[in-house]
Formats: C-alpha cells, structure tokens, sequence
C-alpha cells in the first residue's frame, strides 16, 4: 500500500504505540483485498465495546493504556449489562466489573457513551454517500442499504483501529463500483396483504441473507411503504443469516430507485424467488421450541425506536404481563429518555414490562435467570438465541408475544403466508 | 500419493491436521463456542462438532462482526482452528487471524482457494497447509 508522510510516520511509530498497531492491522486488511491506500472516514460505530471474552477487553484497555484516542466522532455499540440499572438485570459481580473496565477504556480513548446496535436512530447518523467506518452486522446493514453511506463490514477489533486512525483501506464498499447488486431476488406470490403483518420483514430478511451469502442483492417486491422499523427488522436477520452487508429493495431504499440503477445496467449473475412456502418454513425453522410456553419475551433486538414503543404501549396499556412471564424490552439511553418523560415508561412499568438500555437479550447475565424458552419478534434474536442463550425460541409478531405474555399461554397469529 | 492445492494467501502461516469441511456459511459469534472451540448454531450441519486444532473449511463467512473477536479469543485460550480455508474471506472473518498475530502472536493461517479445489477438501483428510504460497497438500492417499 502508498502511505503518506503523515501514515508512514504512525507506522514508524512517531505517534505511539497505539495508532501504530492499528495501522499494521489495517494496512494487512487492505492488502488483502487489494487496497492501494488508506482513505479518510467521517466516523466509527465501535461494535467490540461489548465485553464478552477477555480478549476483547485485553485490546481495549491495552491500546487506552498506549495512549489510543479516537481520531473521529466514534460512537459505542451495546453494553454487556445495563450498566445503569445493572441491580435490576441481575448482573453478577465479575460481569459488571469487566463491563466497566470495557466502558472506562473505550471512554478514555474518547468514544461517545451511545451504547445503542441501533444507532442509525439517534445521534450521529450518517448521510448518504458519506464514508464512514461501522461494526455491528445489523447497523453496517442498515447504514449502507437504507440510507446510503458507505462502509465494509468491519468486524470487532478493526473498528477500534479505524477508530484511532480515522482511516480505513479503501476497498470493497466503499468504492461505487462493488455496490451493484449481483443476485436478484423476486418475491413470487407474496400479496400485499402479507406485508400487513410486520413479522414478515425479519422472515424475508432472513431468507435474503440465506439466498444472497456474501454477495450484494437486490429485493424486488417489497412495498414502497415500509417502515423504517420493518427495513431495521429485514437488515438485522439478513444480516445474521449471510454475509450481507448491503442489500437494495427495488423503489425503497436510495441506490435501487429502479432495478436497472441497482444492477447498474448489468445482468444479475443470479436471479432467485422467495415463496410464501419458504417463509412460512423460515418462520418455523426459527422457532426451535415450536410451541412450548416462553418464560422470556424478549424485543428490542435491535434497540426499540420511539415509534416502537408507541406501538408497545398501545398493546401493553392497561393490561398485565402474567406473572408466569418476564417480559424485557431493549432500547437506547435517547430513547428511554424520550419514553421516560412522555409517560411511556410508567405504563410499561405499571403493565409489568421491564425495559433496560445498553444491553442485549442475547447477552443477559443468564446464571442469575433461570429460563428455559424465549419469545421474540426478531429474526436476528430468533436465529441467534439457542447458540447465544441455550434457550429454545418461538418466533412470533409483536402481537404474538405481547398476547402471550398477557395470556401466560402461547399465542401465534395466522399470518397469511402459513396459508400454502 | 499427495494431491496439491493452489490458491491465494490471505493470513500467513504454516500448519498441518485434519480437516473439518462444510458447504455451510458460519457466524463465530452465535456459531461458535469460544469456551469449547464447538459449533453451537443448532440448524448448523456441523453442530455439536469441535473445530479446535483442525483445518477449518467453509466456503465464506456470515453474520456477528463479533466473529472477529470469538477468533481472538479462541486464539487465545488455544482452541482456535489450526488453518482456516475459505472460497472468499470476507473483512469481518480475516480480522480475527489478523489481530490474533499483531496481538497475541499466534498464527491462525489463512487460505482461499477456486471452487472446484475447494470442493475437493474432506471431512477427516489429512492436510498441510502453506498459506504464504497458498498451497495445500492433501496427505491421504487418493
């Protein structure tokens, strides 16, 4: 790779230990795929704040205590615990003393306490075209397709280094030309009616993730008003079912306003179909448990936007969570504050729903809860839950598990496409 | 009679051992057990299987950006793959090798090879792997 003078002296180590290992990190990854230069980005999302094995701590606080400084706006991903209600979430001692060395460590490099997997929903959003450095499958997802910025991939560890240097190898997504769809998927038979039940959007993600691995995809089919929560459920389970780190939906999302802008006038090199069959057989093979009671509703996987909780409150209100049931609902620090002072959060209380920031259901501190099935309406939470939790899943609409929860008796709907 | 592979470097490193072949993606994180080094994705074909000490061949990585960090730690624990073999090998899974040799000095090597010479790699072959040259020797007798 070229450096300037300014890289060649990070990697001669004039400017520290810290930016120096990010660089040598980042030059090899660029070197491998092809990269001839290191390319300025505007800001990082840093996925590895996390604490979760002992190496992703070791890195932190060794690179803070090098020295390391973010060198652009940086904000954090989720929190192994609520670090603020950490009592009510049953957090053992260990893991609340590593999950605060993780959060001294990246704060002392100078990162934004966001805390959020959602953090194209508050605080810095990036805009379209921007160049930007993001971790978090389902927020790289999300960041590229829906709203048009550029980034790769990036995994855990090398997000810190982008961090630190405010730069990244200029490869892969960020260039125009690797962001033309290569598979092409029609949705055969899926009537608009479908998409009136909300719980299609992660089943169709997760499929497209299946269909597409690592290759850039384009989704005809897809009403031209979806939600932006429905495209967060869709990227998130796309995004944990293949490699897929953008997507674009035909007359939806910014670089696929027609088919033939996506495809940039190019043949697809595949072209595939999703029935109403196969996502009526997504939906059960992500429902591990089947049918048997869930002791956990777990949403918010991604953090739950304010319009979610309006949605939340509009079923909970009034009602009561049964007590055979612990019903969890994950969300930023903005948003809690945004519910908190228009009343929200007392109804949810009052309804029995405990709702936490910073944290993961797919992370919970489990030797101090002791369930056996969880119910989600999240095709990523879903797909990850037995290998993240152990427990079993039942997948289902917000409707579903809030019904469930309220009846203490398992209730799944009968969304159109179980029809065929 | 020893049957050679060519492909491409993408982490260097050099070891020998047996392989563990699937045609299915993996995420590390949600899919691998970083105590263990086990496949804990119950709709994965390799699930319940340990890919520690074994040449680990899968076609492209999937899902967590964690992946990164549960090879890490895998490397550091020593539970990781002795070799990784992929078709591509996308940024989020070539972090891991990567960091693990800046960080903890342990090699994780790393290799992609063109369908047809990938296919050729089984469950239970003997192999050594030469990542620098990006070369591949399957032991067994064919």
């Amino acid at each position: 790779m070229r450096l300037t003078d300014e890289e060649r002296r990070i990697a001669n180590g004039e400017k520290g230990e810290a930016p120096r290992l990010a660089l040598s990190i980042s030059m090899e990854l660029g070197e491998l795929f092809g990269a001839e230069e290191m390319m300025q980005v505007s800001q990082v999302h840093i996925d590895s704040s996390v604490y979760m094995v002992d190496a992703g701590l070791e890195f932190a606080e060794r690179l803070a205590e090098l020295g390391g400084r973010v060198a652009v706006p940086t904000s954090l991903n989720i929190s192994a615990i609520d670090l603020e209600r950490w009592e009510a979430y049953r957090v053992p001692p260990e893991l609340l003393e590593k999950s605060r060395r993780m959060e001294k460590a990246y704060l002392k490099m100078g990162a934004t306490p966001t805390w959020t997997c959602a953090p194209y929903q508050q605080g810095m959003i990036p805009r379209f075209g921007e160049q930007i450095a993001w971790g978090e499958s389902n927020a790289i997802a999300f960041a590229n397709s829906v709203i048009g910025a550029r980034t790769n991939r990036y995994g855990d560890l090398m997000d810190i280094c982008a961090s630190l240097l405010g730069k990244v190898p200029k490869f892969g997504l960020h260039l125009p030309e690797n962001r033309k769809a290569e598979v092409l998927i029609h949705l055969n038979g899926v009537s608009k009616e479908m998409f009136e039940d909300n719980a299609i959007y992660p089943l169709l993600g997760f499929l497209v993730g299946e269909l597409a691995g690592d290759q850039v995809v384009a989704v005809e089919g897809v009403p031209q008003d979806v939600k932006v929560d429905n495209l967060k459920a869709f990227s998130a389970a796309a995004a944990s079912s293949g490699a897929v780190g953008l997507f674009h939906i035909v007359g939806v999302t910014p670089e696929a306003q027609s088919l033939d802008m996506c495809l940039r006038g190019l043949r697809p090199k595949e072209i595939l179909e999703i029935t109403p069959r196969m996502i009526q057989d997504a939906e059960e093979r992500l429902s591990i448990a089947k049918r048997k009671m869930p002791d956990l509703v777990a949403i918010g996987c991604p953090h739950l936007s304010f319009i979610e909780f309006t949605e939340l409150v509009r079923l909970t209100k009034g009602k009561k969570i049964n007590p055979s049931v612990t019903f969890w609902a994950f969300t930023s620090r903005t948003i809690y504050g945004w519910i908190k002072n228009c009343g929200i959060l007392k109804d949810l209380a009052d309804s029995g729903v405990m709702t936490f920031t910073d944290g993961c259901p797919l992370q919970y501190p489990h030797e101090n809860w002791h369930f056996t099935v969880m119910m989600t309406n999240s095709g990523k939470c879903a797909n990850y839950c037995y290998s993240q939790t152990g427990l079993g899943v039942v997948f289902g609409s917000l409707e579903d598990c809030v019904t469930t929860a309220i009846q203490g008796k398992i209730h799944r709907g009968n969304p159109p496409w179980r029809k065929y | 009679m020893e049957k050679i592979l060519r492909g491409c470097c993408v982490v260097p490193g050099t070891c020998e051992g047996e392989v563990i072949a699937t045609s299915q993606a993996i995420s590390f994180w949600g899919g691998v057990n970083p105590l263990t080094g086990c496949i804990n994705d119950p709709r994965h074909e390799l699930f319940d299987q340990c890919i520690s000490g074994k040449v680990l061949v899968f076609p492209f990585g999937k899902g967590s950006s964690t992946t990164s960090l549960i090879i890490l730690e895998l490397a550091r624990v020593n539970k990781a793959p002795a070799a990784i073999i992929n078709m591509r090998s996308e940024p989020i899974l070539a972090t891991g090798p990567i960091v693990s040799k800046h960080f903890y000095g342990k090699e994780i090597p790393v290799v992609t090879l063109e369908e047809e010479a990938f296919k050729m790699l089984k469950t239970g072959q003997n192999v050594a792997v030469n990542a620098q040259e990006g070369l591949v020797r399957i032991r067994d007798k064919l």
